[in-house]
């Protein structure tokens, strides 16, 4: 009966699965059309699971073990199911091999149980709960059928008196193993995110996020500009149809394994994000219905069942409820925590600028100080509306070159808006008394420099953006320079990673920038400071998100920190896992509520390691965890910490510079002025 | 969420709103008129009311991205009346109002460019007879041809009026702050251009324009040692005092009463 009844099921449930594959597939074409190499993006699927997908997945052992059992023992029995049990090839070697992966498979699948019981919060229950067992069943039915095959068992043992009962009870198995496997991998199932996550590695709007075998850092966290030339195109993401056909299919490849949502410093703020349940709220959305079957941890605050979407309806509605809340959409601090987690590479961030975008340049509805700070910087250049020809006033006495007098320089000091900040302006300060001491040749735009676009660009306001970067690529285009160097984390990001695409032919933006630690490094490699022994307590870093996640610059700032003889209390969270102090993505100008605030949480990680000093390398991680009531550790920009161990070289070599100051082509009063 | 002016009821309040190019006061850049925004954004949250935005002057480029952060507040078009830089834009206003015949016409109390005299409110409730109201904090209630609303009066105070209509109203910065200016409206909204003659400024032409002066400032000192007094003096009720409320009288006894005091402030001689 096994014989006859086997191929039936296994065909019919491949059947199923393909009819499932193309309505799902139909589901993402409602998506916008975004172009992709098919062929070549397919061909990659398997070095991008292989080498990319597991190194993400490898952070946590125990699971990337458990995968490589369940995963791999799972696509080896059902290919060779197939071959052995449904075309009836009845060769013992292959017997041999199926049951051996089913085994590995069994295997797997009880370290998925063990898991699970009882899950961690971060984990989806509901139909997630029966994965186990399912593919205990699958793997169980799967051995038990092909025992027979790989002659264990003697043939035909299935046909007679009690062998019946076994050969109904088995089917019935069987038919709960591929219903699991093959049915729900297409009809949306926890199975689902292997279908959908394989095509989503062969699609990604990121390639560039995969290594490609000839070494080299694989990183893409620049937003993609949008096009504004179409006056009558609608700006952002209104409805889940307004996404690209592969952000959908991203979307579905989500396996609600929770690592986002463990990592989201809006989330452990209690703020109503979770990235996971935003992720799951656009599969809702895409495919139409409530968010009622969703079984993980809901938007803090907001319990699950009140919200429901359509792809053709809008994601946030004007008045009432829709799919999500603007609340949390306007919680990310874009710190993509979240985005270096997922093991399935789903791009989370910009998904929810994608919305943001939507919100503020059609609804104009950003929420709290987000319209005054974008008005403020059309009108004035920068968010907090200070006269732009006042940039420089902080810095009056100190006599700084400016790039319209120089119009060449080794090193262009992008100064950011800090200048208008009298914490950062000590920071600044700092780092020119560094450059100073290193003799290095250095200018500033002064009041031609206009705030970088970040903010506006994490706010939503493209057009913004682009007016601003297109003005400062302009300002820029003027002078030559080698490099350049901002001690600002998120002009750095943007000047480097998000002007290349506003460049044109006459002015392009493709400039060598660096983040002041990084500089000062080289510097201290190239032996052109000393340093006094260090005599402080002890001290922690902190990783800046746009920094470290975006930049993946880690290293620089602790040389540094290492070469002024201190050693760095690590905290539990640092490097690509660092939490975020919360001052990103425009979240202290949206400012929403939660039960606690992001850079408390993250100064009781800085208390935890016992350190007395946290070096930080951002204006606003400064602010954010200077803003954290006493007593704390203190907190110190890496260049103030350098500043104060510089020995300045003999006055010898000093004097000359000393005398052409006064002497100098601005001076002080008309710099001021 | 406000009322969206789009969707008026056919026979609801008529508002005509007018704007002019604003000017920011660090940059000077052009930007829609604070106030004028702010008339904007009572007259779309005014409910059932159709709103229609009037400009007199020239078509430029930066003035019409000024005029577009109106319709990024949500509004379908804004009716640019074209006239030559030295026009006196009275007549041309008075004409489109008298056509329009909107029963609330709604601006800011002064310009932020130009003359900026804040006398056009005026000049138009002359020319088309109707009554003024300035200082306009809400309009509570629009029944039967009268206008319920309140005015701002100095330090917090509000005092309720009730208006025949039409009637021309100001406002200025004690009314709701006006709504952001989305790109993708201000972008796809229209400005509608309308031909009128241009009555030229003879008054203007005479004038000698020159650059204002910055002028010493005098310092406020506050002698007062304590906390307490300088809270005190900063929240003292303005000097004076004197003055006097005038209820039920006759239009003459009121005339004679401003006249009077006029006289005593050395205002006419």
């Amino acid at each position: 009966m096994l014989d006859t009844l086997l191929p039936i099921l296994l065909f019919s449930a491949l059947l199923l699965a393909a009819i499932g594959a193309v309505r799902r597939v139909r589901l993402w074409r409602q998506g916008r059309p975004s172009s992709v190499p098919v062929i070549k993006g397919l061909m990659q699927v398997p070095r991008r699971y292989l080498v990319d997908l597991h190194h993400v997945v490898e952070r946590d052992k125990y699971i990337s073990h458990t995968h490589v059992a369940t995963a791999g023992g799972f696509v080896l029995a059902a290919l060779l199911a197939i071959v052995v049990h449904g075309f009836g090839l009845q060769s013992a070697i292959l017997g041999w091999v199926l049951l051996a992966a089913t085994t590995s498979m069994f295997i797997g699948s009880l370290l998925v149980a063990k898991r699970r019981s009882p899950p961690p919060s971060r984990l989806s229950k509901g139909p997630w709960m029966r994965l186990p067992k399912s593919l205990m069943a699958f793997s169980l039915g799967m051995f038990a059928v092909t025992l027979p095959t790989a002659g264990i068992l003697p043939e035909g043992v299935f046909q007679s008196g009690l062998g019946w009962i076994a050969a109904l009870v088995l089917a019935a198995v069987i038919v709960w193993g591929l219903g699991e496997m093959f049915f729900g991998m297409t009809w949306g199932g926890p199975m689902k995110h292997a279908f959908a996550g394989a095509l989503h590695l062969a699609f990604h709007r990121r390639p560039e996020r995969f290594s490609d075998g000839t070494g080299g850092e694989h990183r893409s966290t620049g937003l993609k500009a949008l096009k504004l030339d179409d006056d009558n195109a609608k700006l952002g993401v209104e409805k889940p149809a307004d996404f690209t056909w592969n952000q959908l299919l991203g979307f579905d490849a989500c396996v609600q394994c929770g690592r986002c949502e463990a990592m989201c410093p809006a989330f452990a703020a209690g703020q109503p994000l979770n990235p996971k349940k935003l992720i799951q709220d656009m599969v809702v959305g895409m495919a139409g219905g409530s968010d009622a079957k969703y079984y993980g941890s809901p938007y803090p605050g907001k319990p699950v069942g009140e919200h429901e979407g359509h792809p053709h309806g809008p994601i946030v509605a004007r008045q009432g409820t829709s799919l999500v809340d603007p609340e949390t959409l306007w919680s990310c601090t874009t710190c993509r925590a979240c985005v270096e987690e997922c093991p399935m590479m789903i791009e989370h961030v910009d998904a929810i600028v994608d919305m943001r975008r939507f919100l503020t340049l059609e609804h104009g509805n950003t929420p709290n100080k987000g319209a005054e700070v974008l008005d403020n910087l059309i009108a004035t250049d920068n968010p907090g509306g200070f006269d732009p020809d006042s940039r420089l006033h902080w810095a009056a006495d100190l006599n700084l070159p400016l790039m319209a007098d120089k119009q060449e320089a080794d090193v262009l000091l992008w100064l950011g808006d800090g200048v208008f900040d009298m914490r950062n302006q000590r920071t600044l300060r700092a780092f020119i008394s560094v450059l100073r001491a290193a003799n290095v040749d250095f200018a500033v735009l002064g009041n031609e420099e206009r705030d970088s676009g970040d903010v506006a660009r994490r706010l939503g306001d493209e057009a913004t953006f682009q007016t601003l970067a297109r003005r400062n690529i302009q300002t820029l285009s003027r002078y030559r320079f080698a490099r350049i160097v901002t001690c600002d984390p998120h002009s750095f990001h943007v000047l480097k990673n998000e002007y290349g695409e506003l460049g044109t032919a006459q002015t392009p933006a493709d400039y060598h920038v660096q983040h002041h630690s990084t500089y000062i490094s080289e510097l201290v490699s190239a032996n052109k400071l000393t340093f006094k022994a260090w005599k402080g307590g002890s001290v922690t870093y902190h990783d800046p998100c746009y920094l470290g996640r975006y930049n993946g610059e880690y290293e620089a700032p602790r040389d540094v920190l290492k070469a002024l003889g201190i050693e760095i209390k690590e905290m539990a969270r640092s490097g690509y896992r660092s939490r975020c102090c919360g001052g990103g993505g425009g979240a202290p100008i949206t400012d929403i509520p939660g039960k606690q605030r992001i850079p408390d949480m993250r100064m009781e990680d800085v208390r935890e390691t016992g350190a007395d000093l946290v070096a930080v390398g951002c204006p606003q991680c400064t602010a954010m965890l200077e803003g954290v009531v006493e007593p704390r550790a203190g907190i110190k920009d890496i260049a103030e910490l350098v500043a104060d161990a510089l020995i300045i070289e003999t006055p010898a070599d000093q004097s000359p510079q000393r005398q052409q100051a006064p002497a100098a082509p601005r001076p002080a009063l008309e710099v001021a002025s | 969420m406000p009322h969206n002016a789009t969707s008026s009821t056919p026979g609801g309040l008529n508002v005509a709103v007018l704007v002019s190019i604003g000017r920011h006061p660090l940059t000077a850049r052009t930007r829609r008129a604070d106030q004028d925004a702010r008339a904007v954004e009572m007259a779309l949250t005014l409910d059932g009311a159709s709103v229609s935005l009037i400009h007199a002057g020239q078509q430029e480029r930066e003035h019409e991205e000024a005029l577009r952060g109106y319709l990024g507040m949500g509004i379908d078009t804004v009716n640019l009346i074209q006239q030559c830089p030295q026009a006196d834009v009275v007549p041309a206003l008075a004409d489109a109002l008298r056509q329009g015949a909107p029963q609330l016409v709604l601006s800011g109390a002064r310009a932020e460019t130009n003359e900026a005299s804040g006398v056009l409110p005026y000049l138009l409730a002359e020319a088309l007879g109707w009554p003024i109201i300035t200082n306009l904090a809400a309009v509570e209630k629009v029944e039967q041809g009268m206008a319920t609303v309140l005015q701002a009066l100095p330090r917090g105070k509000r005092r309720r009026l009730r208006i025949r209509l039409p009637a021309i109203a100001t406002v200025d910065s004690s009314a709701p702050a006006a709504r952001q200016s989305a790109f993708g409206p201000a972008r796809r909204g229209a400005l509608e251009h309308l031909d009128a003659a241009s009555d030229i400024d003879e008054a203007l032409a005479a004038w000698q324009v020159q650059p204002a002066r910055k002028r010493p400032k005098r310092l406020k000192i506050v002698k007062s040692s304590s906390a307490r007094d300088r809270f005190k003096a900063a929240a003292a009720k303005a000097d004076g005092g004197g003055g006097q409320t005038l209820t039920d009288v006759t239009p003459e006894q009121g005339a004679e009463a401003i006249f009077k005091l006029l006289k005593e402030e050395g205002v006419l001689r």
